[in-house]
């Protein structure tokens, strides 16, 4: 089986603020991934933030600069892709609100020429491409955090059960309450860290009954708290983003074992 | 001491300790989190199995969504029109513009009545306003008749649910209770026996006292009836058997025809306890000679409604029907309950309501008490987009916050002025980047993780470790591979 490619495809990558600091793996995953699918990628030195955290922080003027530096970053890119459902759902849930409020009309024009542009990774593969099976192979038995965002703001539903459906040697198991908050939050995991961390003891034990050696995601974000805290408990399961297990190929294995080290 | 809450629960917003603080009892009893969360799993499952089985049910939110939009676009002519209905058949409408207010009218129609004793249908807004404990100190007995507020009422113990008040006490708590007040002492907690216990409690309230305050579910403008639902069948007591009933029921109450309620009471209950109908409906308008209350008042309540009216993005709000399933699908309620709020609405909407009724002076904590993970909004009946009001009024308290004196050197205020200007600019925040990972290897152990980070960041090393900062940032790892290329 040969693997399905496409032609004269170009990609700008969002590699948001805290994926470029803390898990370029990611990045570097997304790339591998969409250039072995045929993609040309970009990648603007310049791009920093979203504007998430200070926007579900309430600090709207500094969530809005950000918005404003983004869209005049992208707005001539064919597409945008970007392997955070959060970062995604904040464009499409909290922009139009934030130019409402503080921008003007040629911002909102450009906004929202561009706003369709924009996927997160699963629906770039699935929707943008067509393509769900990308020729990887993860010999192990996973466990996919369906994350709020991702559901409930993108709904993404089984796009991401499609991608992994099509990894060669890939055992999926289903989490219990799979669609429930893992509790981080952004900065409510320090704001409330208390609560968010009973929110997080009662979904890691969901997590753990999987018996998966690894939890996936399409967030980062959500990893960061469930990865945190089976560190600190010895839990021995592994968090690693979705986009590098679907980076991952036969001769990866072959070659060396998966390259996620968190 | 009573036994479901070790730690005095204060659900006055005004002194109410901060929502973060207010919830560390709570997490630490292991009794009431499992209350809790059986209780609100229960229900959840009921609901999502009566919603399932609704192949319209997008359209029945969408509909219910749109006649309280309606309503609110137009309450005062809505208002005007029910009160003209409702006098007409026979009934005294009284505007209240505060809770002072409202107490003050109520307390007056009694004196009136030379009421001694009064008998209660569960009423949010009496909550709301502290009704039973200003009825009390003005030589007024109050009695709840709703099994849940009666439990509360004799157990001392404050809500924790809008629909199931009492859902943080279990069996043999209730049972504990009722034989220490009622004087049960060979009382099992068998729910049968619990059950008879109460009833045998009731009848001898519903058959000796003849005044009534109760509650509104629905106001219906086209004909001034009051429409009311409930389980057990003690509201419907109470509103057939007193010689006098005063309804309290906030502004927002009303909608605008009678054919709204074919919609309003199918998603209700639904959303509330599960159920296709709720057991008992009640509708009356004004009063009816020989039949029932001959004496009938309606309190409308203000209490900083108008203001949230006036308010394009909050005004959704007060389109809630308070059927609870925001805090029944709530991921943080299921860990704190509702104590934690210090309110007597507590979840998701009490988040935004509160703080609003209270004209954002108090309660604002509870903005920020929510992971902003969208399971309210998905369930929510009548489409109230709760994150969206989260998050409006979670700007609002830092516009407040950050002329303060006190905040300018908050860690989490600074950190996010900080981040904010290196983000405005990429080589500042390269730059940065090159500076916390030297900073972070001071905190970085052997294992590759960090386990323990000062201010702020001990918040997260409390329960969780961060791994170490990668050597080389994505945006670096780029630049040489475009270099390579070259």
């Amino acid at each position: 089986m040969s693997l399905q490619t496409v032609t004269s495809m170009h990609a700008s990558l969002f590699i948001t603020c805290y994926n470029d600091t803390l898990f370029p793996e990611t990045g570097r995953a997304v790339v591998r991934l969409l250039e072995r699918l045929g993609v040309e990628l970009e990648f603007n030195q310049r791009q920093t933030c979203c504007g998430q955290m200070h926007a579900n922080t309430g600090f709207r003027f500094e969530a809005f600069a950000q918005a404003k530096r983004f869209i005049h970053l992208y707005k001539d890119a064919e597409a945008v892709v970007a392997p955070s459902s959060s970062c995604v759902a904040m464009m499409r849930d909290q922009y139009p609100g934030l130019i409402e409020e503080l921008g003007n009309e040629d911002l909102r024009r450009e906004f929202e020429a561009l706003l369709p542009r924009v996927y997160e990774l699963s629906e770039y593969l699935i929707d943008k491409l067509g393509i769900e099976d990308v020729g990887s192979y993860f010999p192990h038995r996973v466990a996919y955090h369906a994350s709020c965002h991702g559901v409930r703001a993108l709904h993404l539903g089984e796009r991401p059960y499609k991608l992994l459906a099509k990894v060669g040697g890939l055992e999926l198991v289903p989490i219990p309450s799979a669609e429930r908050c893992c509790g981080f939050g952004g900065t409510f995991s320090v704001k409330n860290a208390e609560v968010s961390s009973a929110m997080l003891a009662a979904k890691l034990q969901d997590v753990v009954s999987t018996r998966a050696e690894y939890c996936t995601a399409l967030d980062n974000s959500c990893l960061m708290h469930l990865g945190g805290a089976m560190h600190r408990q010895y839990i021995g399961m592994k968090t690693i983003h979705l986009a590098e297990i679907l980076a991952s190929t036969q001769a990866d294995a072959e070659r060396f074992p998966v390259e996620a080290t968190r | 001491m009573n036994p479901a809450s070790p730690d005095r629960v204060v659900l006055d917003p005004r002194f109410a300790p901060p929502f973060p603080q207010a919830a560390l009892p709570v997490l630490r009893n292991p009794q009431l989190r499992k209350n809790v969360a059986h209780a609100i799993d229960v229900i959840q499952a009921k609901r999502g199995k009566l919603v399932a089985e609704k192949t319209d049910w997008q359209a029945l939110r969408a509909a219910a969504s749109a006649i309280r939009s309606h309503a609110l676009e137009d309450l005062g002519t809505y208002l005007e029109q029910f009160e003209e209905r409702c006098t007409a058949a026979g009934g005294v409408v009284h505007w209240a513009a505060d809770a002072d207010e409202a107490r003050v009218i109520i307390l007056d129609l009694l004196r009136q009545e030379n009421a001694k004793e009064v008998i209660k249908i569960k009423n949010m807004t009496s909550a709301e306003i502290q009704l039973n404990p200003f009825l009390e100190a003005n030589g007024i007995n109050v009695f709840e008749t709703d099994l849940a507020e009666i439990i509360l009422q004799l157990g001392d113990e404050e809500p924790s649910h809008i629909v199931v008040p009492a859902l943080h006490v279990n069996r043999s708590q209730v049972r504990e209770i009722f034989a220490r007040r009622m004087g049960l002492e060979h009382l099992s907690d068998d729910p049968k026996e619990l059950t008879n216990a109460a009833r045998t409690y009731l009848r001898q309230k519903f058959l000796n006292i003849p005044t009534a305050i109760g509650g509104a579910n629905s106001l219906i403008a086209e004909t001034g009836s009051v429409a009311v639902v409930e389980s057990e069948g003690n509201g419907r007591m109470c509103l057939t058997l007193p010689h006098t009933l005063i309804t309290l029921a906030g502004i927002e109450k009303v909608i605008p025809r009678f054919r709204d309620l074919e919609v309003m009471l199918q998603v209700l209950a639904r959303s509330a306890t599960g159920e296709r109908m709720n057991p008992y409906t009640s509708l009356w308008t004004g009063v009816t000679p020989g039949d029932g209350p001959q004496r009938f008042h309606v309190v409308l309540l203000d209490n900083g409604r108008s203001s949230i009216l006036a308010k394009p993005k909050e005004r959704q709000t007060l389109k809630c029907i308070r059927c609870a399933a925001c805090m029944n699908a709530c991921p943080v309620y299921r860990q704190t309950g509702g104590h934690a709020y210090g309110s007597v609405y507590p979840g998701p909407i009490g988040a935004i309501l509160t703080p609003q009724l209270m004209k954002m002076e108090h309660a604002q904590s509870l903005p920020f008490a929510s992971s902003l993970c969208g399971a309210c909004y998905e369930v929510c009946p009548v489409k109230i987009n709760i994150p969206e009001v989260l998050l409006e009024l979670r700007a609002q308290v830092v516009n407040q916050e950050r002329k303060l004196a006190g905040r300018i050197f908050d860690p989490m205020y600074m950190g996010l002025r900080v981040a904010n200007f290196l983000f405005s600019n990429a080589g500042r925040f390269h730059l940065a980047q090159r500076l916390g990972r030297i900073g972070a290897r001071l905190f970085t152990r052997k294992d590759g993780w960090m386990h323990s980070l000062p201010s702020v960041g001990g918040k997260w090393t409390q329960t969780r470790d961060l791994r170490g900062l990668p050597s080389q940032n994505f945006h670096e790892w780029w630049a040489a591979r475009d270099k390579g290329a070259k």
